[in-house]
């Protein structure tokens, strides 16, 4: 129990739903580790995977989803084998999450305070007796002011910004090992996201905890982030630091990513945006899922999901390109 | 250990891993294409009818009330009694004929038989005016479908024009519109429509002979009622619609263009309404009838002796021991009607709204 | 908050004013007068009728004096039997009231149980049973139900009594009132109930880790119930014009069928007094149930 490898090591999952048209595999063999105190980011479009594999950690999966395959380890422990009910003490202990919109997110009919001093009364040992205090010392954390008049307040009468520090409250509240992110500054005005990111920053220096950071901003994710995963089509194409993804992307749809978005690389050039459509989850082909909608696409792209290389040390892609270029250097070096 | 052929190439080892080279060929557009499948793409109208089509109660439903229309087109072409007509026999009144239970004869159509003669069947009995159950009840369903397609008509038509005038327009307009709305929308409708009906039955006179004084004063007074206050709940629905498209960047895009007002309202948020409207003009039907049975069952409804479901329903209550046929059929009537109506609504409610989603 | 009551207090009196308005001049525009009709009045009772109701004053006027003597108390006097209306009212309103607050109470109560049951066992045995039950019973109108419950329980099994003031049996009456409004609740609440369980704080009160019957009864329940109490004004509504016709074949003195038997025998004066009767009572109900729903839901805008 006490002599693990990682924090959380997310092994080969995979995770579908049934719908009226038919199973979507919405994560097809995601593997990542996450480490204390580190940050890891999942980048992707929508419909890339990257909030379900996020829920498939918690086993939040709405009722028509489960893990097919494939397991979840937190701290030495397969949580995926674990009962409702011991999920249950984990969800909000060890591992919290925070949502995109913290007007839906929040129950309408129920004061601030009464939603944060739920989780400490079920949770925490330490705040059992008093669990007023903590919530208003969780408030004070996260920046809010006048904290004893919030917490009496409804979610409708604090501002965009105000939401989601009181969701992030009440997800660090009991002190979870892990914080994951979906999102959190999506609905928010690019002058509250700078100050949210800047919190969520503070508090993991001050708490320690890891943190999950889904989303579809490049910009978000190259802040925070120790680690990258890319996802397209409920797999990953790529992961590294955050300097080697963004200088030296291997796989196509994060060079088309990079393309597409303005960066002071660009300024002065036309955005090349990458053609076609999203994938549809329906019907997954059979080789990369990416295949359809990428200039290199070769034959063998069609036929068969590319392996994971190592580029370097900290950069791992799976793309059938970068496999033939290897095979390329591979040779030349031979017939040297 | 790796061996080469000719060119230079790492030749492929039956057992290794290794790839076929030619597999590194650029794939093709139309390589590509293939694996790119969408899914089935389908117009809002083709999806939301193979939904309904699935769905069992509804279609039942639908075919339920098919029948009854055809019924009640085909039955009073068949038989040979009308709906007000005094059961005689060889042109004698038949007294005899009082509240016959279905499908018995009176004595003296039971001599009419004995004699050789053909006597259509009472297929319901007769009631207490000697007349024929059966085509009674028939007449009493066309009046309750009549009502209530026409009052729908009519509460969609003044609805819309109301709602979207309001709508589109806007500003002092459309807070005035909305005042009146409001006001009589906090009226008791079934206490208004009691009210007006008792005063039209004494304040309008047609001329006799014409279409008006055969529908009976009642009937002009129920759809008089009907255009006078149900159509405000369809109107703040349109208008609710209208304000929400209205927003929408495809109708700032056809201003743009110099589209016109009505070409506007026409062509792209009438389209856009429609789901609701349909959905929301299948369920004022049920409604309208339950209206006019309960006023024709407390005697406000069409004037006698045109049947109405309610009224029989009402007339049922005498001799309710002795006769409970006579309560049956019409209750049985309404409600298969209503029912069928309702299911079919929901059905097509599940099936086309849009923010209805598995 | 108390400028938000007052100013719906105020609209209330205004809208029962209004039909009080509508339906005194409803009244009159009768041709004829309603207070000569077919009856071969004498002359002395007309002469009393005329004093009474001030009939040869003009009809603004004859209005605001109406007005004034309603606030007072005096109903005026029914055309069919001379007595007080008021009287009859204050004979007949208690046993409706018996009537239509067991009915209310059934019908909102039972129905947000079915419907919330039925959400929750969704696509399950329970959920079909209620959803098919409920379906049905939209379908019936009050007035069939209650002569179809008449016949079978009370004329043909004879399981129970036919109402009167000795035998005051509300069982078939309450059923037979309440079953269309509790249909209708169940199937108001059990959507409801779906749609809160649907909503994104339901999940974040899953990643918290609450229980899963807190969840239902704790965070979907309060909002569910939202839907529900809206439509209580409605419901209640309802449940007065459908007493009309319940009282009417249950023979039960209550106010409704006095109603109708004031429509029956063209007892103008009785019809206008129960119509205001009925019609203020409707308002009021509106407005409990108004201000009952803004203390569900904080999200009110005191406007």
């Amino acid at each position: 129990m006490d002599n693990y490898e990682h924090l959380l090591s997310v092994q080969n999952l995979h995770t579908a739903f049934t719908t009226d048209n038919g199973t979507v595999q919405a994560v097809n063999g995601v593997s990542f580790n996450l480490d204390k105190g580190k940050t890891l980011g999942i980048v992707g479009e929508s419909g890339s995977g990257k909030s379900v594999t996020a829920y498939s950690v918690m086993q939040i999966l709405s009722e028509n989803g489960r893990i097919t395959e494939g397991n979840v380890v937190f701290k030495g422990d397969n949580i995926t084998k674990w009962s409702e009910k011991q999920m249950r003490s984990f969800r909000g202990k060890n591992c919290s999450i925070i949502f995109q919109d913290p007007m839906t997110s929040l129950n309408p009919v129920f004061t601030v305070g009464n939603q944060i001093m739920e989780g400490i009364r079920l949770h925490s040992t330490q705040y059992q007796s008093s669990p007023k205090e903590r919530a208003l010392e969780m408030l004070k954390l996260v920046g809010i002011n006048e904290p004893e008049k919030r917490l009496k307040q409804y979610p409708y009468e604090l501002s965009g910004g105000m939401r989601q520090r009181v969701m992030i409250a009440m997800a660090l509240a009991c002190e979870p090992d892990i914080l994951i992110a979906d999102e959190p500054t999506t609905a928010l005005d690019v002058t509250i996201q700078a100050q949210i990111l800047e919190l969520m920053q503070d508090l993991q220096a001050h708490m320690g905890m890891a943190i999950i950071m889904v989303t579809h901003d490049l910009g978000v994710i190259a802040e925070m982030c120790d680690e990258i995963i890319v996802m397209y089509g409920g797999r990953i194409c790529e992961r590294g630091t955050a300097d080697e993804i963004f200088y030296n992307p291997k796989h196509e749809y994060t060079k088309g990513l990079l393309r597409s978005i303005p960066s002071g690389a660009n300024m002065k050039q036309r955005l090349i945006p990458i053609s076609g459509t999203p994938i549809n989850m329906l019907n997954m082909p059979k080789g990369c899922a990416f295949c359809p909608r990428c200039d290199s696409a070769m034959k063998i792209c069609l036929e068969q999901i590319p392996d994971e290389i190592s580029i370097n040390e900290n950069h791992k892609a799976s793309c059938w390109v970068n496999i033939r270029d290897e095979q390329k250097k591979e040779k030349e070096a031979v017939t040297t | 250990m790796v061996n080469y052929d000719e060119n230079g190439t790492p030749k492929k080892n039956k057992l290794s891993l290794q790839i076929d080279l030619s597999k590194f060929e650029p794939a093709t557009e139309e390589e590509k294409k293939q694996q790119d499948v969408m899914s089935k793409s389908s117009t809002f109208f083709k999806d939301g009818m193979r939904k309904l089509r699935k769905n069992p109660l509804a279609m039942a439903s639908m075919i339920v009330l098919v029948l009854i229309i055809v019924l009640i087109i085909v039955a009073p072409l068949v038989i040979p009694y009308g709906y007000s007509e005094i059961l005689s026999v060889n042109g004698k009144r038949d007294k005899g004929a009082k509240n016959l239970a279905p499908f018995t004869y009176s004595k003296m159509e039971q001599k009419y038989i004995d004699e050789g003669n053909y006597r259509f069947p009472h297929v319901f009995g007769t009631d207490e005016q000697c007349r024929d159950y059966f085509v009674r009840v028939i007449y009493g369903t066309r009046v309750s479908l009549i009502v209530g397609f026409f009052a729908s008509l009519i509460v969609l038509i003044i609805g819309m024009i109301y709602g979207s005038i309001s709508g589109y327009l806007g500003g002092t307009v459309d807070l005035i519109m909305m005042r009146i709305v409001d006001i009589i929308y906090s009226l008791p409708d079934m206490l208004m429509v009691i009210l007006l009906s008792v005063v039209f039955k004494e304040v309008l006179v047609f001329p006799d002979g014409s279409i008006l004084a055969k529908l009976g004063t009642n009937m002009v007074s129920l759809f008089i009622v009907f255009g006078l206050l149900y159509w405000v709940g369809m109107a703040r629905l349109i208008r609710g619609q209208i304000l929400s498209i209205k927003e929408n960047d495809y109708v700032l895009a056809a201003r743009t263009v110099g589209a016109k007002a009505g070409r506007i309202i026409r062509s792209h948020i009438l389209p856009n309404c429609l789901s609701v409207i349909i959905i929301s003009t299948a369920l004022q039907i049920p409604s309208a009838i339950f209206t006019e049975s309960y006023l024709s069952f407390i005697g406000l409804g069409v004037q006698a002796p045109m049947p109405s479901l309610g009224s029989l329903a009402n007339a049922a209550r005498q001799g309710l021991q002795t006769y409970p046929y006579k309560l049956v059929f019409p209750a049985l009537a309404i409600c298969l009607i209503v029912l069928s109506l309702n299911l079919l609504g929901d059905g097509m409610r599940d099936a086309f709204d849009p923010k209805l989603r598995r | 908050m108390a400028r938000y009551i007052i100013k719906r207090v105020i609209l209330a009196v205004l809208t029962v004013f209004i039909i009080s308005a509508i339906t005194f001049f409803l009244m009159h525009a009768i041709p004829g007068g309603p207070f000569n009709k077919e009856k071969a009045l004498s002359q002395a009772t007309i002469d009393a009728l005329n004093q009474r109701y001030n009939l040869d004053k003009p009809l603004v006027e004859q209005f605001f004096i109406y007005i004034r003597e309603l606030l007072k108390g005096d109903f005026g006097v029914s055309l069919k039997n001379g007595r007080e209306i008021g009287q009859i009212i204050g004979e007949s309103f208690p046993i409706s009231a018996r009537l239509g607050f067991t009915a209310v109470a059934f019908a909102l109560v039972l129905g947000t149980i079915l419907g919330s049951l039925a959400a929750l066992t969704r696509n399950k045995l329970p959920d079909r049973i209620i959803i098919f039950f409920s379906t049905l019973f939209t379908a019936v109108p009050s007035f069939v139900l209650a002569t179809l419950l008449l016949l079978i329980f009370c004329i043909q099994l004879q399981w129970l009594p036919v109402w009167s003031t000795q035998t005051p049996n509300y069982v078939l009456p309450v059923i037979a009132l309440a079953a269309y409004p509790m249909a209708y609740t169940t199937r108001l609440a059990k959507t409801s109930m779906l749609d809160a369980l649907d909503q994104d704080y339901i999940r974040t009160a899953r990643a918290k880790g609450v229980a899963h019957w807190k969840i239902i009864f704790k965070h979907a329940l309060r909002n569910s119930l939202i839907p529900v109490i809206t439509y209580a004004g409605p419901e209640i509504a309802y449940i007065i014009t459908g007493s009309m016709v319940v009282e009417t074949v249950f023979t039960i003195g209550g106010i409704g069928s006095q109603f109708v038997s004031a429509i029956t025998n063209r007892d103008y004066t009785m019809i206008m007094a129960t119509t205001i009767f009925l019609a203020a009572l409707m308002v009021v109900a509106n407005l409990i149930c108004d201000l009952l729903y803004k203390a569900v839901d904080p999200r009110i805008k005191y406007d």
